[in-house]
């Protein structure tokens, strides 16, 4: 049960979003820039895959369960993909760009002072550049809050992979605007 | 040095950042606007000691002490609270449900499911609202992300407390994103 009287019918970050609109607007435009704008080089794709693995890392089911189905969508409709990079990057079948900036993510996710020097020379040397380097760190950070948001109020996290992957290839499409972040899947839901 | 090519090396902080990509400035000066100056029960002071107590626990040098000078300046003190936050106010005049609220959101800086029932119901006990559980637990995970921000950068910061005060009375009373009036 939620810690405090969210609405009933929307999971996770959306309940909180109807809760306190307010709130809702800055978080859903970082959330539009950072994953879902264009961008010079990474694809929504390779910035989906970043938000779910630091949500994985920081065991929060529905960011991750939701971030892995949007980057499925965003991928080529590959969930094993996902699924390979969140459980070992080192032999998931991505370029070694990616890999070298997953691996700063996951030293964000365990402390801003944890990327090194040397860290950042892997990635320069894969051919990140520094856009990519600053976009990689404050997606992961992003991550460390919407995550804490999420679990840190008790939100309802379903257990469905079907409502995940819809609301997944939605937003793939769609992106992050507040007005349809707003629509419900209760149906869906009540379905299962 | 940072780790990536500023634009002005010379802005310290989040201000370097800030200023080096103002697509994603624009919604994380809002949220921190909305979160510690828009309309609420806590007091601006009170959001302000939320933020810095995170930082510090997040071992933010730049966040923390820009945002404790922030909670001096709203609080009407000296800048002895920068320090007072860092052993966790046992001298500081605080009610007891923001202590309340600063578990919690201790709690939030180690994981969202380090939260319990009973840490929300020890702060209600206190006088806590739904709404002000909320905003301690969405101010603690943003510092989370702030905090992340401006280290995994390698952003430079200024060591005094001092360095800190102008700095503080402009988030305090100009705010966040916004022009010192002329």
């Amino acid at each position: 049960m939620p810690h405090i009287d969210l609405p009933e019918e929307y999971p996770g970050i959306r309940s909180l979003f109807v809760y306190q609109p307010e709130t809702a607007a800055p978080l859903c435009h970082l959330a539009q820039v950072l994953l879902h704008d264009p961008h010079p080089t990474l694809t929504a794709g390779e910035r989906e895959l970043i938000a779910s693995y630091v949500s994985n890392l920081n065991t929060c089911k529905f960011c991750t369960a939701t971030h892995s189905a949007i980057a499925k969508h965003q991928l080529g409709s590959d969930l094993s993909l996902v699924k390979h990079v969140l459980a070992d990057p080192e032999t998931a079948p991505i370029s070694d760009k990616l890999r070298a900036l997953l691996k700063i993510a996951a030293k964000v996710q365990t402390g801003g002072k944890n990327v090194l020097s040397e860290d950042i020379e892997t990635a320069r040397s894969e051919g990140a550049t520094d856009i990519e380097i600053h976009d990689t760190v404050l997606i992961a950070a992003a991550f460390c809050m919407y995550n804490r948001y999420v679990d840190g109020l008790a939100t309802w996290q379903p257990d469905n992979e079907a409502f995940y992957d819809k609301m997944g290839e939605q937003r793939a499409r769609e992106g992050y605007k507040p007005s349809s972040i707003n629509f419900t899947l209760t149906e869906e839901l009540k379905k299962s | 040095m940072a780790h990536i090519k500023l634009l002005n090396e010379e802005l310290p902080g989040i201000v370097g950042l800030l200023n080096y990509r103002p697509e994603t400035a624009k919604p994380l000066l809002e949220l921190a606007e909305t979160l510690l100056r828009g309309p609420s029960t806590l007091t601006s002071g009170e959001r302000e000691i939320i933020a810095a107590s995170v930082s510090w626990w997040n071992n933010c040098h730049f966040c923390h002490t820009s945002h404790a000078a922030a909670a001096a300046a709203h609080l009407n003190c000296d800048l002895s609270l920068v320090d007072e936050i860092k052993k966790g106010l046992p001298n500081t005049n605080v009610s007891d449900k923001l202590r309340a609220l600063l578990h919690i959101a201790h709690q939030v800086q180690r994981n969202g499911k380090e939260v319990t029932a009973e840490d929300v119901a020890y702060a209600r006990e206190l006088g806590a609202t739904d709404q002000e559980i909320h905003d301690t637990v969405l101010i603690a995970a943003a510092f989370c992300m702030y905090n992340r921000y401006v280290d995994g950068l390698g952003t430079w910061a200024p060591q005094a407390n001092e360095a800190y005060k102008e700095m503080g009375e402009r988030m305090a009373f100009v705010g966040y994103g916004k022009h010192q009036p002329a």
